[in-house]
C-alpha cells in the first residue's frame, strides 16, 4: 500500500466513530424523517414491522385542514417577536458591561446564570413567580402597574400564558447573546466611539450610529440563531404546560404539534408528525433567507 | 418589561461632555442602578427558590406563607430540614441524582473521545476526501433536524429488540440518551483547532522515535490540548446535566433512570402542596452546575458553548 493510501485508511479509522454516529443519529433521521412525511406510518405499522405506505401530499392536505396545526404555526411565528427584543436588549446590556467598572465581571457572570439553568428548573421557579400570589403580581402592585385586590394567574390565563413563557425564553437567552455581542464589541477599536463622542454625539447616538452598524455581522449571526430557536420553541411549552399547549391552546406551537402527534397524544401518527416537521423546516429556511436579505439591505442603505 | 427598563437606562447613561464631576457621578449612579435592576431580573428566581428552601415550613401554620412579600424574603427561622425531608420522603431524587451523574459522565467521556479521534486526522493528515468530510460535518449545523427525535426514538426502539445488547443500547437505557449526542461539529472543530496549534516538530520527533499514530494522539496531542478538552468537557457536562427533552423521550418506560432535569417536574407534581420540599430539591439540582459555573466562568464568558446547548 502506498503511503498516501495508508494515510487515508488511517484517517478514516480515526474518523469512524464520529462519522458513524453522525450517519445513524443525524443524517439518517433527516432523510428518513423527510420520507415519512409523504407516507402513512404510525405506531401500529411500526410495531407490526410494516413499511411506510407512500401517500404523496395527503399528510400536507390534512395539516392544511387541521386547525390545531394552524394554531401551532401561528403561535410559533408569533414567538418570533421575542427575537428583536432579545437582540436589542442583549446588545444594549453587552455595551453596558463592556466597560472597566468595579464589579462589572460579577454582573456579566450573574447575567449568564439563567443560561446554564435547565429549562425544567426554570419552569419550576418561574411557576412560583407567575403564581397569582407570587412576586410578579406583588412587584406590579408595588409600582402601581396593577390595581390592588386584583390577582393575575399569568400561566393560567389564555391572554398572558404565551407572553409569560416568552419572558422565560428571554430570561434564559439574554445572557447568552450578551456574551456573543461582548466578543464583537471588544473587536471594535475604542477610537471610533471616542471620535464620535468628541464630535459631540451622546451615548444614545454613539450606540445607534457607530456601535450598531459596526456590529452588523454579529447581529446577523445572533438574530439568525435566535430566529431559528424561537421558531422551533418546544421545551418551554412542554415544561410549563405539561405538554398540553396551555389554556385554550394559547401556547400550542408548531413543534409541539410534531411532538404530540409522535408521542404525546393517542394517535402516534408518525407520518403526519414528520410532515408537520417538514413544514417547520421550510419556514426555517424561508426565515433564514429573509434574515440575510434584511441584513444586506440594511448595510446597503447605511 | 426588561426592554423598556434597558432603553430608558441607556438614555440615563449620558457620558459627561464637559468633564463635569457631578454629571459623571450621576451617570455612574445610573449605570449601577441599571446593572442592579438587570441583576434582580436575572437572579431573583434563584434567590427566592433558595430562600424558600431554607425557610422553616412550620411557619406556614403560624400564619406566614412564602407569598407574604416582602417579609417572606427574610425567613425568621432558617433551617436545613427541608433538604432532609425531600430526600427522605422522595427517594426518586437521590436516584435521579445518580442517573444524572452516570448520563453526564458517559456523555462527557464519549464526546471527548469521539471528538479527539475525529479531530486528529482533520487537523494533521493530508488525505483523500478530507474536504468532503469537512463539508459533511459542517452540514450538520444547517440540516433540518426538527423530526430527528422521532426517527431516533424509532431507531432505538428497534435496537431495544436486539438480542443481548438491546437492553443496554436501546430505548430506556442510559446509552440511548448518550449515543445520539456524542458526535457534534462543535466538539470536533474545537478539538481540531487545538490540535492545529501543536508544533509540527513535536510530531516529527515522535514519529522518528517510532511512536504509532495512536501514541502520538495520546502522548503528544492530548496533553498539549488540556484547556480545549476542559472547555469541551465543561460545556458538555452543563448541557447534559440540564437536558430535559431528549432524556424524557429516550427513557420512555424506564422512569427509574430519569435524570434530575426530568425528575424535577415530577417532584413538583408530587409536592404540589409542599413548596418547601420542591424548592429544596431544586436547590440540590442546581448546586453542582452553579458551582461548576463559578469555578469555570471564564470558559463560558468567551461565548464558545453555542453548539452544545
Amino acid at each position: 500500500m502506498s503511503r498516501s493510501a495508508r494515510t487515508t485508511v488511517l484517517a478514516f479509522l480515526f474518523l469512524l466513530p464520529a462519522l458513524l454516529l453522525l450517519a445513524v443519529f443525524t443524517f439518517y433521521p433527516v432523510l428518513y424523517g423527510s420520507y415519512l412525511g409523504f407516507t402513512r406510518y404510525n405506531a401500529l405499522s411500526f410495531g407490526n414491522h410494516e413499511p411506510p405506505r407512500w401517500v404523496g401530499l395527503e399528510n400536507f392536505r390534512t395539516l392544511a385542514g387541521d386547525e390545531l396545526f394552524r394554531t401551532g404555526v401561528v403561535n410559533s411565528l408569533k414567538y418570533l417577536l421575542v427575537v428583536p427584543a432579545l437582540q436589542l436588549v442583549s446588545l444594549a446590556v453587552a455595551s453596558l458591561v463592556n466597560r472597566r467598572l468595579p464589579f462589572v465581571t460579577f454582573f456579566r457572570a450573574a447575567y449568564y446564570v439563567p443560561v446554564v439553568t435547565s429549562v425544567s428548573l426554570a419552569a419550576v421557579m418561574w411557576d412560583w413567580v407567575f403564581n397569582k400570589d407570587g412576586p410578579l403580581n406583588w412587584a406590579l402592585k408595588t409600582v402601581h402597574l396593577m390595581a390592588q385586590g386584583t390577582n393575575q394567574s399569568w400561566l393560567l390565563d389564555p391572554d398572558t400564558a404565551f407572553w409569560s413563557i416568552m419572558l422565560v425564553t428571554f430570561w434564559r437567552g439574554f445572557g447568552y447573546y450578551m456574551v456573543l455581542y461582548l466578543a464583537g464589541l471588544q473587536a471594535i477599536p475604542a477610537e471610533l466611539e471616542e471620535a464620535a463622542r468628541l464630535d459631540g454625539a451622546n451615548a444614545w447616538q454613539t450606540f445607534w450610529r457607530v456601535t450598531v452598524p459596526l456590529m452588523r455581522p454579529t447581529i446577523l449571526l445572533c438574530s439568525l440563531l435566535s430566529t431559528l430557536s424561537a421558531l422551533r420553541v418546544l421545551e418551554e411549552v412542554i415544561v410549563f404546560t405539561n405538554g398540553t399547549g396551555g389554556p385554550l391552546n394559547s401556547t400550542f406551537t408548531a413543534l409541539l404539534y410534531v411532538y404530540r402527534k409522535s408521542f404525546g397524544g393517542l394517535d402516534f401518527d408518525y407520518g403526519l408528525a414528520s410532515a408537520a416537521g417538514l413544514v417547520v423546516a421550510a419556514l426555517a429556511l424561508v426565515l433564514s433567507i429573509a434574515n440575510f436579505r434584511l441584513m444586506r439591505e440594511g448595510s446597503v442603505r447605511a | 418589561m426588561s426592554l423598556t427598563r434597558t432603553e430608558s437606562g441607556a438614555r440615563a447613561d449620558v457620558r459627561p461632555r464637559g468633564g463635569l464631576r457631578v454629571r459623571r457621578g450621576l451617570g455612574l449612579l445610573g449605570t449601577y442602578a441599571l446593572l442592579i435592576g438587570i441583576l434582580v431580573f436575572a437572579i431573583f428566581p434563584f434567590v427566592w427558590t433558595f430562600v424558600i428552601s431554607v425557610t422553616d415550613s412550620g411557619s406556614v401554620t403560624t400564619g406566614r406563607t412564602v407569598y407574604d412579600f416582602p417579609a417572606s424574603l427574610w425567613p425568621r427561622h432558617v433551617t436545613l430540614d427541608n433538604f432532609g425531608n425531600v430526600l427522605r420522603t422522595y427517594p426518586g431524587l437521590g436516584r435521579a441524582f445518580v442517573n444524572s451523574v452516570i448520563i453526564s459522565g458517559l456523555t462527557v467521556l464519549g464526546t471527548l473521545v469521539v471528538s479527539s479521534l475525529a479531530a486528529y486526522p482533520l487537523a494533521r493528515y493530508d488525505f483523500r476526501g478530507r474536504d468532503v468530510v469537512f463539508g459533511v460535518i459542517l452540514a450538520t449545523l444547517v440540516l433540518p433536524t426538527e423530526t430527528n427525535f422521532l426517527v431516533n426514538m424509532l431507531t432505538l426502539a428497534r435496537v431495544r429488540q436486539w438480542p443481548v445488547v438491546g437492553e443496554y443500547l436501546g430505548v430506556g437505557s442510559y446509552m440511548a440518551v448518550v449515543l445520539p449526542t456524542l458526535s457534534t461539529a462543535f466538539g470536533i472543530f474545537l478539538m481540531r483547532q487545538a490540535f492545529l496549534s501543536v508544533p509540527g516538530a513535536l510530531l516529527e520527533a515522535a514519529r522518528i522515535d517510532g511512536a504509532t499514530e495512536g501514541q502520538i494522539l495520546r502522548r503528544v496531542m492530548l496533553p498539549l490540548s488540556v484547556p480545549s478538552l476542559a472547555a469541551l468537557g465543561i460545556f458538555t457536562l452543563v448541557g447534559t446535566w440540564n437536558a430535559y427533552f431528549w432524556p424524557s423521550i429516550a427513557l420512555t418506560g424506564e422512569q427509574d433512570r430519569f435524570p434530575l432535569a426530568v425528575e424535577m417536574l415530577k417532584l413538583k407534581g408530587a409536592f404540589n402542596d409542599n413548596i418547601f420540599n420542591t424548592a429544596a430539591g431544586a436547590v440540590l439540582m442546581m448546586l453542582p452546575v452553579l458551582t461548576l459555573f463559578v469555578l469555570a466562568q471564564r470558559f463560558f464568558m468567551r461565548g464558545l458553548d453555542g453548539a452544545v446547548k
